[in-house]
Parts: C-alpha cells; structure tokens; sequence
C-alpha cells in the first residue's frame, strides 16, 4: 500500500448534496457544528471553496450546497427557549419550526410565519426570508425577527437586529448564508387558544373568480392561499383561507385539550410512492381529484394547524415521486397590475405538457426593507414541474422575461435554472446588498452552488 | 454551474480544434453558457475553431497553449483553466490516428501516438479529475474509440492507445464514484473528420454532429459509457467475441 493520499480520494465527512429538486448534484464535506467556537473555528480555517450553512435542505435548487466546499450542519445548535412575558421565542437556528411548533403550540403559541412545511429551520427561514400564508397581512418571517446571532466571514460573532445594525440585519435576511451562519434568533410569537384553524373553502370556476375572491376578500382573512388546477385550462381551482380558531370553538375530546399538536409522518417514499409516479396522467388523476374533493362552499370549518398549513409533510420525501431527474418548482412574483401573467404562465406550461400538481397562488402584502426579499405586493404563483420536460428550459426563459417585464421576480429559495442577467435585471438592489455582504464577508469565504451560479 | 436543466456554465475542450469536440460545444445547450476554454496547439484549425464558435455567439470563448505530449506544461494549464471559474463538462478530444504501416517502419512514429493519446492524456486526465474532484462537481468526457475494444491488425498502435485510455478512464470513474466528479467514455466507431479524411468509410459512419449528440444526451441522463452510433455497442460485443483465429481474417 502507498503512504501517499490521492487527491481523488473520497474525504470524510463527504456527501453529495442537492435541494428538495434532487436536481444539479455536488459533493461538499458536511460538518456537524456543535457550538458557535466551532463555527469560528471552520470559518477561519475555510478552504478554498468556502463555507456554507444547511438546514434542512427545503430549498428547491441549489442554494443550500457548494461543491468542493464545507458545509455546516446546525442541528445539533437545538435550544428553544420560551419568554412568555415578551411573547418571543429563542431558538437556535439549526431547530426545525416542526421542533418549534411542537414545544410552543401546546403552550400557546405560534410561529409568526410558515411556509408550506414545517421541516425548514429557523436559519433557513431568516435566510431566504420565507413567507406563509399570513404574508398579505404580517409579511416574512424575518420581519418578525428580533434579533439574531451570526458568526461574519472574519469568524466574528454579531447580534443583529432592525434598530441598531439594520443594514447587516436585512443584509442577512434573504440573503441566502451568504452574510454568514446564523447560530440563534429571537422571533415574535402568535398567542393561540387552540391548535386549530377556522376555514372557510371556496371552489373556484376558474381563475378570474378565485383572483377576484382575493382581491376583495383575502383582507379580511390572516391566512389564504388558492391551489390551481393546472391541468384544467380554465385555472378552476379551491381557495381556503382563515384565522386561529379559539378554543370555545371546540367541542367533546377536542375541547379537552385545545392545543394538542402530535402531527404524524408517515414514513419515507420508496415504498409508498414508486420513482417516476408523476407523469401527466397521475397529474390529471390527482388535480382531478383534489378539485373534486373540496366542497363547493364550506365555512367556519375547524382544520387542525398541521392539515391546514402542511399537507404534503403527512408523506416523508414525496420529492422523490418526480424520479432520477428531479422536479424544480417556479415561483414568481408580479404587481397587480400583471396578474394575466399567472394564466399565462399555467398556459405556458400546459403547452409543453409540464403538468403540476401543486399550484399555488397567494396574494403578497408589502415588501421589507431587505435587498434581496422575495416578496413584493401583487401576486406569486408557484408551480412544481419535472425537469426532464422537453422544451421547458426555453418556456420558462420565456416566462423569465414577461416576469422580468412586469417588475416582478424568482424566489432564490426555489429557482434552479435562471440565468445571472435575469437576477441582476429583476432584482435591482443586488449591487446594494452585494456592497454589503462584502463588507460583512470580505474574503468572500461563504459561498454556494446557487451563488456560483448567479454570480452573487 | 450545471443548473437543474443540465446547462452549463463552463467548458473545457482539451484538442481544441477537435472536429467532434466543437460540434459538442456547438451541441450543449447554450442559454447558460459563460465560459468555453480552448486548449490546445496554435493551428490554422484552432484559429478556425474559435471562429465557428464566435459566429455560433458562443459567449466567453478563450484559447490556451496546450500539447498533449508536454506534459511539463499540463499543471499550469489545467490550473489556469479551472482558476478561473468552475468547468462543468471537460472534453478529452485530443488524439492522434496515424498511419499503421508508417508506424510499423519507424517506432518512433507509433511512440508519438502512444505519446498523445495514452501518456498525455493520463497526465492531463488525472491533473483535470483532481480539480473536478476538488469542486464537487463536474465531468470529464473521454474520448475513446471501438478501436480500443478489439485490436485489429490493421491499426492496433491507436488502438492499444484506445484500449489504454479506454481502461484508464474506467478507473478513473471508478475512483471518483461519490466525489461528485463524474467520467463519461465515449467510443466512437468511423467518424468523417479531418483525421478521417481520405480513409474508405467504415459501416455505420456518422458525422460529428451525431456524436456530440450521443455527448449531449449522455451528459444528461448521466451515463458512463456510450457508443456512437449507440448500436455500435452491439456490434462490439459480437466482435470481441470472435475468436482470435477467426477474427485475424476478417476483412477490419
Ligand atoms: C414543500 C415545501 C413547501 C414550501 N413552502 C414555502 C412557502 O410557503 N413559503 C416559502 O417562503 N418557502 C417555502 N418553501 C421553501 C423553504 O421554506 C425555504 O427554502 C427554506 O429556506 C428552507 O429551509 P431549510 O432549513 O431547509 O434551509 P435550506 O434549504 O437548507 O437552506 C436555504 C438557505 O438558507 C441558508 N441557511 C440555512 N441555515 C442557515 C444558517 N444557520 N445561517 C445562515 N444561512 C443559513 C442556506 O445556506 C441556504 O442558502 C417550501 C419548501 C418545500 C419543500
Ligand atoms: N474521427 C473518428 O473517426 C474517431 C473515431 C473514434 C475516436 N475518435 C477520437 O475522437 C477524438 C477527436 O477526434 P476528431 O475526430 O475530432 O478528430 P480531429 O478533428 O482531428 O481532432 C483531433 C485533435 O487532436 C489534436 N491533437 C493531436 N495531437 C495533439 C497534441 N500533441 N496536443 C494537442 N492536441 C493534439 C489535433 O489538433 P492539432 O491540430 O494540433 O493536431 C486535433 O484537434 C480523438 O481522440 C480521436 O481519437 C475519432
């Protein structure tokens, strides 16, 4: 045996990582970091390729990898802390909101946002600035973040918040780890009396009933959020929106314990869903089906937290349902005065037989002060397609225009395909932000497949 | 980066004036491209590569000085051309036909081959597989040939070149396995290119663009080993199959 090490041997700690996509592979050193020194210490010793933070790997693309890179990950980070007088909640950035959820809810108290799964850490959710169903009324998630904890590129550990670092505070949010590793954050809390959600449900003709029915209604509402059928060329669909139903809502066992939350998983998809189960006729099948499915009009109708916000994480790795060459999900988001563009963009796609089972459409409120939030008043749509679609990479560059056109842009959370000109056009506060993170990043040692990719 | 479509960012050519190698470039999807890196020696043909890739509008095309059989100079330009910015495809065009009976008459000849095609590319080969390796992604396109399946009487000086470049790269990709670096093999059979020209077609003759097809599509599903025309793969099998005795008389 030689003595000497090959430089292509396999390192340890090496895994190959993609986003929730499963597209776009690359291989990294994972690391385990188990306290703030240890952050400081990968940090000031990053090789070459840098360092990036992972959480739970729910961004769609390739945000939360970086090949050749160390990629650290904060689960071990897992304090979550509860001050009922000030109504926040300290938690460390590797927590789960699903960890979150199931230490406060039973308490009373509910995260301020989230997104349609709970498997999403808080530091991812401060880094892409995720937004929930609450958006056109309580904004992002980092909007409700009091202050947070960062180890910068110089392996300095900072508090930042709004009122005193505001620039480094909204540098970070949204900004995809490219600031640095978030390794705490406080976040203001809803209080509950009930672990349910008061629903009203309308099926929705097609989509100029479900756009109106948002526009005058969605106000009166905390929580809304329309599935489109994209198979259906009409944009029929089911809008379900609602608020926190308070405990004298319930009624026999239920009412015993109000603010019961034990959500159950079932496990894993292999079994449960073959590789390759979405194809366009399981599409039709299932858009179908979930259109039949909703009442035609129903209200004040009591869905448990879990049923209403996070349907999908009843089945563990649905993703792998799209087969080896994954699926990507487009999300854009469009004023008002543009809200054609979300039939034209269904039409697009139904062209190139790109058929999705989850459409999603939601009516944004205003923007935050971040340079690199997603969110912007008007509309977002998100559609999941298969990326082995034949003549998808054209439709959606297509699409990348009319966005662009329309003052709109992607979710870096979610893209995985458009190309740096389309970042740099649509949001035009890059150079801004980029100012910024230099000065918090000098060295430029946190870095990601996704910035690589778009020159960030 | 490669994105979620498959499109790259950065392209490596090594035998930059390679006819199969610039119909590839000319076949990769282009809406993502950046960077394309000619290597290879200063030629007529190379100049007229760049050419064809310019008027293509093919963005960000560079030329570097590279001979397959300096090998001193390999480091330097396998550095240069990963320094700046990731290469997400690399090809290994480079290779040398020459003439059997010449090489026969002046061993020199056949040491030049061999020179080319096996040494130089397993020293810019291991030199391009580390730094793919060290950036977690990317693949390493070799081109190989039939020829290396079965040695022929008529021309075994290139094809035991093949055959060696053949099984390097199979350890190659073996070696990587997990390093998120990848090996693709391509055996072209007959190929009507400048090396060609002026040789009696074989069966089952494709042009370049037929291969880089085969390329584009092997990039994508992600295969290891593939034959061009993909049929050619059976053909091959039969072949080695033949016995020795058998095979000395047939008409390859
Ligand atoms: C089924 C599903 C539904 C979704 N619904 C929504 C939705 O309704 N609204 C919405 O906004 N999003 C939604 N998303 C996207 C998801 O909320 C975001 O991608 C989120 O960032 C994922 O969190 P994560 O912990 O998995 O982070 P990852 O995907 O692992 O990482 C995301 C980004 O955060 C960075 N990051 C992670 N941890 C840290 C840290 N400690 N410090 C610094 N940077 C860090 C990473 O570097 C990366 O850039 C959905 C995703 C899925 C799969
Ligand atoms: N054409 C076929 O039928 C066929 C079949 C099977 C396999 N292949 C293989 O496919 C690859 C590409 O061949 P091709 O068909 O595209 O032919 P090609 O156009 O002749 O390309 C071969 C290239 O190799 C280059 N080269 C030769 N010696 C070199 C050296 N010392 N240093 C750097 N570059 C050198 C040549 O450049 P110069 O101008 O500098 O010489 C030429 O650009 C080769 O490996 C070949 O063996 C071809």
């Amino acid at each position: 045996m030689s003595t000497m090490t090959s430089p292509l041997e396999r390192l340890p700690g090496e895994r190959t990582l993609t986003g929730w996509g499963r597209t776009a592979p690359s291989t990294a050193v994972v690391r385990a970091a188990m306290s703030v020194d240890d952050i400081r210490a990968s940090i000031t010793s990053a090789g070459g390729r840098g360092i990036l933070a992972r959480g739970l790997g729910r961004s769609y693309g390739d945000a939360a990898q970086s090949g050749g890179a160390t990629v650290l990950d904060l689960s071990a980070m897992d304090r979550i802390e509860l001050d009922v007088a000030a109504g926040t909640a300290t938690v460390g950035a590797g927590v789960s909101l699903d960890a979150v959820m199931r230490a406060l809810i039973p308490h009373g108290w509910f995260v301020p946002v989230t997104p349609g799964t709970r498997m999403v850490t808080v530091g991812g959710a401060i880094a892409a600035d995720v937004h929930g169903k609450n958006h056109h009324r309580d904004g992002t998630f980092g909007s409700h973040v009091q202050s947070m904890t960062l180890v910068d590129g110089r392996g300095e550990v900072r508090v930042l918040d709004q009122v005193s670092t505001p620039t480094e505070f909204w540098a970070t949010v949204g900004g995809m780890g490219l600031t640095g590793v978030i390794t705490e954050a406080t976040f203001d809390l809803i209080p509950i009396t009930s672990s349910r959600i008061s629903v009203d449900t309308v099926r929705t003709r097609d989509l100029d009933h479900v756009m109106d029915l948002m526009l005058s209604g969605d106000d009166a509402y905390r929580y809304s959020v329309a599935w489109v059928d994209s198979v259906h060329p009409s944009g029929r669909g089911v809008l379900t929106r609602g608020d926190h139903a308070g405990a004298e809502r319930l009624t026999g066992a239920a009412a015993q314990d109000p603010l019961a939350f034990d959500p159950k998983v079932l496990a894993s998809a292999p079994p449960l869903i073959p590789n390759g189960l979405v194809n366009p006729l399981t599409m039709r099948a299932f858009n179908e089906a979930w259109f039949r499915k909703a009442p035609k009009q129903r209200d004040g109708e009591l869905q448990h937290i879990a049923e209403f916000f996070h349907p999908l994480d009843i089945v563990q790795d649905w993703n792998r349902a799209y087969g080896p060459q994954g699926f990507l999900q487009y999300q854009f988001a469009v004023p008002d005065a543009a809200g054609q563009l979300v039939g034209e963009a269904l039409a697009a796609l139904r062209g190139v037989g790109a058929l999705s089972a989850l459409t999603v459409l939601k009516r944004f409120g205003a923007a935050n002060p971040g340079p690199l939030s997603f969110p912007q008043p008007g509309w977002t749509l998100a559609v999941d397609v298969p990326a082995g679609v034949d003549g998808l990479g054209p439709v959606l560059d297509r699409l990348d225009e009319q966005v662009l056109a329309a003052g709109g842009r992607l979710y870096l959370a979610k893209d995985s395909r458009m190309s740096p000109a389309m970042m740099a056009a649509s949001y035009p506060r890059l150079a801004e932000w980029q100012r910024q993170r230099d000065a918090m990043d000098p060295d430029g040692v946190f870095t990601s497949d996704l910035a690589r990719r778009l020159s960030l | 980066m490669m994105d979620a479509l498959g499109e790259p960012q950065g392209v490596l050519v090594l035998g930059g004036s390679s006819e199969i190698a610039i119909a590839t470039v000319l076949a990769l999807p282009r809406g993502r491209l950046r960077r394309v890196v000619l290597a290879g020696r200063p030629s007529p043909a190379l100049d007229e590569a760049v050419a064809t890739l310019n008027k293509a509008m093919i963005p960000g095309v560079e030329v570097m000085d590279f001979d397959a059989s300096d090998t001193s100079q390999h480091a330097d330009v396998v550095d240069r051309a990963f320094d700046g910015g990731d290469i997400d495809v690399a090809l290994l065009a480079f290779g040398l036909l020459g003439d059997q009976a010449a090489a026969e008459a002046d061993p020199d000849a056949a040491v030049e081959v061999a020179t080319v095609n096996y040494t130089g590319a397993v020293s810019v080969g291991l030199r391009v597989a580390a730094r793919l390796r060290q950036q977690g992604h990317g693949t390493l396109v070799v081109l190989s040939s039939v020829a290396g399946d079965r040695a022929r009487r008529s021309n075994f000086v290139y094809g035991s070149t093949k055959a060696g470049l053949d099984a390097f790269a199979q350890g190659l990709g073996d070696a990587l396995h997990g390093t998120g670096a990848r090996v693709l093999i391509v055996r072209p059979g007959f190929v009507r290119t400048k090396m060609t020209t002026g040789l009696d077609e074989a069966p089952m003759t494709i042009d370049p663009q037929d291969v880089a097809k085969i390329i584009v599509t092997a990039l994508r599903k992600g295969k290891e080993t593939v034959y061009a025309p993909g049929p050619l793969r059976f053909v091959m099998a039969g072949l080695k199959s033949v016995p020795r005795p058998l095979f000395r008389k047939l008409p390859l």
